[in-house]
């Protein structure tokens, strides 16, 4: 084998690994995502987050406009605080207001975000006032079911 | 009570782990010595470069092939399953974690260790079984500089790049099958993958494994063959242990590496 062709192959062996992990960082993982753009932090307070994890999407109108940062336990409310970081590209009115919604029925949870009416927007480091809590799954079933269950109560079927 | 027999026996079996420590301990000493001798491979990254095209350029085929069957096997079988819960959509998140998380590092560091391993351990045990490696010591060429340390680092250099291209190709098989032969929608497949798949907790780490995968075989591959018995024999001994033993180390070091990385998710 002659010096040349062995290192044309070795380099064409090189560039293809590379290419590949290119390929997994860009098109298979979430690389392309917000991670390298500029971000303001804000937070949360949640009476219940279900299954939220660090790195959920922070959706606006089903568009991702930033990521979860970090969930804590803020133990003067008893409540979950929430951490999340935004694009900077994308600005919310004060009164915005925050809730855990769930991809699909048994879907990953996310944060979507419901633009308010003021004209001052949320800045680094502000608290969301509105949230809504994820729904849990187990609760609207036995509140279905106790419903159900009224609706068939001989004592009121008979009158 | 004890018939001598059983006494040799019972000998026999302190010997054999007297004799896997001895021979762990001389491992060790080996591997650091030939770190401590890559100054001159650096020097001359030529010598890599050749290394590069045994281990690195002839493996490609079968990691290639291999990776694309696992893909496409991935995506049928991935597809029965979830197809009874009604989310074919996530087949893409199936095939690619599993891909990415631990089929691409293990399966391309077994095929690697089948492939580069042994042929390393071959090559050397012949050297030194034709007294190649006694004479370079006799013309003051150091062998574990000239032959054992470029071997090692294009093993290591090698190996990450093969897992990156055998879970591209993987990917690429399952999303042959999910979608041009199945027709799972193309966008949920590639899009439930994206936002499933996490660059640093799955891709690096991925790629984490393959290059302790590529440090374990090859390690394993070079100490095999430099201790081997100087016959036929002991070559072809020293072979099938590479074999044995690097298949086994790379399954046992996933499952530490995996109990490290994903405990908490």
């Amino acid at each position: 084998m002659e010096r040349s062709t062995l290192d044309l192959w070795v380099g064409l062996f090189v560039i293809a690994g590379i290419a590949a992990l290119t390929i997994l960082a860009l098109r298979v993982g979430n690389m392309s995502g917000i991670a390298s753009g500029k971000s303001y932090q804000l937070t949360a307070q949640f009476t219940n987050i279900g299954g939220l994890k660090p790195r959920a999407a922070v959706k606006s109108s089903g568009v991702v406009v930033g990521r979860v940062e970090a969930i804590n336990f803020d133990n003067g409310k008893f409540m979950a605080k929430v951490t999340m970081n935004i694009d900077e590209r994308y600005k919310f009115p004060t009164d915005t207001s925050a809730s855990i919604l769930t991809a699909g029925l048994l879907g990953e949870q996310y944060i979507g975000f419901e633009a308010g009416a003021e004209d001052k927007t949320l800045a680094n480091g502000d608290n969301i006032q509105l949230t809504q809590s994820a729904v849990v799954l187990e609760k609207l079933i036995s509140q279905f079911m106790f419903s159900k269950a009224a609706e068939g109560d001989p004592s009121k079927a008979a009158k | 009570m004890f018939n001598r027999g059983s006494i040799i026996n019972i000998r026999g079996i302190g010997h054999h782990i007297v004799d896997g420590v001895l021979r762990f301990g001389y491992s060790a000493r080996f591997i650091a010595l030939t770190i401590l001798h890559s100054g001159t491979c650096f020097r001359r990254p030529r010598l890599i470069v050749r290394e590069l095209y045994f281990t690195g350029v002839l493996s490609l085929i079968i990691i290639l092939v291999s990776g694309l069957f696992v893909g496409m096997v991935l995506g049928f079988q991935g597809y029965q399953t979830l197809k009874i819960y009604g989310s074919e959509s996530a087949l893409g998140v199936l095939v690619a974690l599993s891909l990415v998380r631990e089929l691409g590092p293990v399966v391309s560091a077994l095929l690697f260790a089948s492939r580069a391993g042994s042929a390393m351990t071959a090559e050397i045990g012949l050297m030194k079984a034709t007294e190649q490696l006694s004479a370079m010591e006799m013309m003051a060429v150091d062998p574990i500089a000239r032959v054992v340390a470029p071997r090692f680092w294009a093993g290591v250099i090698s190996m990450p790049l093969l897992a990156a291209m055998f879970s591209a190709m993987g990917i690429y098989g399952g999303y042959l099958i999910g979608v041009v032969v199945i027709g799972v929608d193309q966008g949920s497949f590639w899009s439930q993958m994206q936002s499933a798949v996490d660059f640093r907790e799955d891709i690096v780490n991925g790629v984490i494994k393959s290059v302790v995968f590529g440090i374990a075989v090859t390690w394993i591959a070079l100490f095999e063959g430099y201790d081997a018995p100087p016959t036929a024999e002991g070559v072809s001994g020293a072979t099938t242990r590479t074999v044995v033993t690097s298949s086994l180390a790379v399954l046992g070091l996933d499952f530490i590496l995996t109990a490290f990385m994903f405990r908490g998710i």
